[in-house]
């Protein structure tokens, strides 16, 4: 059994060239064949046909064994390159670092170091995972800071994440002993896949992975806590702001064609169609499959049905978390959860919009165990309730430092409900009574804080309160708070994320167990 | 009634007076500029209301300028023990607190003018753009000191991010 681990250079999946350039190698060679068959005709049946096309002239013209040869010419360049590509494309992985070099001509070396993880996704596009492969991305804080090792083995992929995070958890290497003896024997990438397997053996595995996108049992628990509803899916969608949209062009044009008798408007039509149901499809099948797990190593998150990703973001990674409930999911009690992250995982998440949704839709009961696991830390009693409270409470006196009554001048309807909270480890922020919204930051991650205050609400003795993070859907924030209640809210949450910062530990989320 | 925000147990570190020549200079070319361009067009449109929108843009340059003084004043930091305090603005207000822990990267910046006054910006970058805390009209030997300073305090107290 081939470990990546060992911090010597490995290569990627064999397969890696064909997975790359397939699509387009498979589109090339059907457009060859198709233009051959004329010819193929031709030569058999004698007859003419095709007079203009430019492969039955090249056929015809004397140049043609010519072109032959620069055909297969241009073809063997074309596979010796992705060859040579897959031949210099190689990887290892350190007790510090990922790396990865690659490129012919133009070498390419990228390194990542392991505490600086921010997210690991392993992603199956359909056509790889036709063929057992997956990508596997590493990424680190950034933009576009992601090391991909594309193509590996499916099997090898799992192993390789979940090793990878055991040396970035800072685990010493007892507890990684025991558990390589436990690993199952897996084909690693490279590594030559044994020909005495049957056929049938090999069928039945990529049937079985193509069935179960959450692979790797051994890692986390089968069953994901919050299963997705198609019910519930399906009316998130009807329900969605996307929806309103839709209709009122759908009834725009319905007005159209009744006022001016013409039938003009409806050229739009078809491909806003389209449009619109790519869309909806597409939202669908992304979350159809959608999973959300806690492993020791962090929280795993999947989605897709054809193809799939399944990321797995390490504690003290989500640096901000905001519920949302849209106005249309009232009556239901339907949530949405997002995150902010350091790093963009080129993996789409929920509606192919960057992957920082979390829970695409789900009652008070998923939202709960939703955030027990990204917020392990607030996992109290006390605090479960305070953000119940921000959630679903109508404002009041319900442990929110709410705006005051002279906020109603700038906050018309949302006024009691406007407020923040402290808990320990993190800040709450609550707002809108007709969007409810609630963020909470953990102090640990914040970035700086800040309080303002410009002349109209210098009138109203009022401030607006900002907590930086990392950039990313949500930005806490909070405006129209009593001033003397800001500056409190200033020094206190200065004090505090100083001192969650310094006995944070979470860049190696492991390493207090080391010490046993 | 109104009631500026502050903190009453800070001892706020100025920025040096000389700082008010650089940033009137800079407001003062910029206002031309767009005063001038302005001009050009009204003149040659011959169009009379853009005269008044000129008109408006060059009292709202003149005050800012009148303003530059308190302005300058009004911008203060602390280094704490921990975290670096800053303000500014006077009828913008704006307080930052940030994390030595967090600080990324320093930046030092100086423009020709505030080079030939001997000045330096010392800008602090934190994984959060929002943060935006930039500290203009240093003396250059204080801006080194400072951003020294600060990356060694950024170092004993480094987190993840």
């Amino acid at each position: 059994m081939t470990t990546f681990t060992d911090g010597e250079w490995h290569r990627l999946h064999p397969l890696t060239p064909l997975l790359r350039g397939g699509i387009t190698f498979v589109a090339i060679v059907g457009f060859l064949l198709y233009n051959i068959r004329d010819i193929l005709i031709d030569m058999l049946f004698g007859g003419r046909g095709g007079e203009g096309e430019p492969l039955v002239w090249l056929y015809e013209s004397e140049y043609f064994w010519l072109a032959v040869l620069a055909l297969f010419v241009g073809l063997g360049l074309v596979i010796v390159g992705y060859y040579l590509a897959w031949r210099m494309n190689t990887f290892r992985i350190t007790d510090e670092v990922v790396e990865v070099r690659s490129g012919i001509l133009f070498r390419r070396n990228r390194k990542g170091r392991l505490d600086r993880i921010q997210g690991i996704n392993i992603a199956r596009p359909f056509f790889a995972r036709l063929f057992g492969a997956a990508r596997l991305e590493v990424n680190v804080a950034g933009q576009d800071a992601n090391i991909k090792l594309d193509y590996l083995a499916s099997s090898a992929a799992d192993e390789l994440r979940r090793e990878i995070l055991r040396l970035a958890s800072g685990t010493r290497v007892a507890e990684a002993q025991a558990r390589a003896e436990a690993e199952i024997q897996t084909d690693a990438a490279g590594a030559p896949i044994p020909r005495s397997a049957a056929v049938s053996q090999l069928i039945d595995q990529r049937v079985s992975e193509l069935l179960a996108p959450e692979l790797d049992p051994g890692l986390a628990p089968p069953e994901s806590v919050v299963t997705m509803n198609v019910g519930r899916l399906i009316g998130s969608l009807l329900l969605s702001g996307f929806s309103v949209f839709v209709l009122l062009l759908v009834g725009g044009i319905a007005w159209g064609v009744a006022a001016t008798g013409s039938y003009l408007f409806l050229i739009g039509v078809l491909p806003a169609l389209i449009g619109t149901s790519s869309f909806y499809i597409s939202r669908f099948t992304r979350s159809l499959r959608y999973s959300i797990a806690g492993t020791p190593d962090g929280v795993r998150i999947g989605f897709g049905l054809l193809s799939t990703s399944n990321e797995t973001l390490p504690p003290g990674r989500i640096h901000s978390v905001q519920v949302t409930q849209p106005l249309l999911w009232r009556p239901a009690g339907w949530w949405e959860v997002k995150v902010n992250r350091a790093s963009t995982s080129s993996a789409k998440g929920a509606a192919g919009q960057a992957n920082t949704t979390i829970l695409p839709v789900g009652n008070l009961d998923d939202v709960r165990k939703v955030l027990a696991l990204v917020l392990p830390d607030l996992a109290t009693p006390d605090s479960v309730s305070l953000l119940e409270r921000g959630m679903l409470s109508p404002g009041g006196d319900d442990g929110f430092t709410n705006s005051p009554p002279r906020a109603r001048w700038y906050l018309w309807f949302s006024r009691r409900r406007n407020g923040f909270a402290m808990l320990p480890g993190a800040v709450v922020l609550r707002q809108g009574v007709v969007w409810r919204q609630l963020t909470v930051v953990p102090q640990a991650r914040m970035q700086s804080v800040a309080v303002s205050q410009g002349p109209v609400f210098r009138l109203l003795r009022l401030a607006s309160l900002r907590v930086h993070t990392v950039a990313g859907p949500i930005t806490p924030s909070l405006s129209a708070v009593d001033s003397t209640e800001a500056v409190r809210f200033f020094r206190e949450v200065a004090d505090a994320a100083i001192l969650s910062s310094s006995t944070d530990t979470s860049h190696r989320w492991r390493s207090g167990e080391a010490a046993v | 009634m109104s009631e500026h925000l502050d903190l009453p147990e800070i001892a706020w570190r100025r920025v040096s007076p000389r700082y008010i020549v650089v940033d009137m200079v800079g407001g003062l070319i910029f206002g031309l500029f767009v005063v001038g361009a302005g001009s050009v067009v009204a003149y040659f449109t011959g169009l009379s209301w853009l005269w008044f929108v000129v008109a408006a843009i060059a009292v709202v340059f003149v005050v800012t300028l009148a303003l530059t003084p308190r302005r300058v004043r009004a911008i203060g930091y602390q280094l704490r023990d921990d975290d670096v305090l800053f303000r500014r603005g006077i009828l913008y207000q704006r307080f930052v607190a940030v994390p030595y822990g967090r600080m990324q990267l320093v930046d030092i910046n100086r423009g020709p003018l505030a080079r030939a006054l001997g000045l330096s910006e010392l800008k602090f970058v934190t994984a959060a753009a929002a943060t935006g805390v930039v500290i203009p009209g240093l003396a250059e030997a204080d801006a080194e000191e400072l951003r020294d300073r600060l990356v060694a305090l950024a170092e004993s107290r480094r987190a993840g991010l």
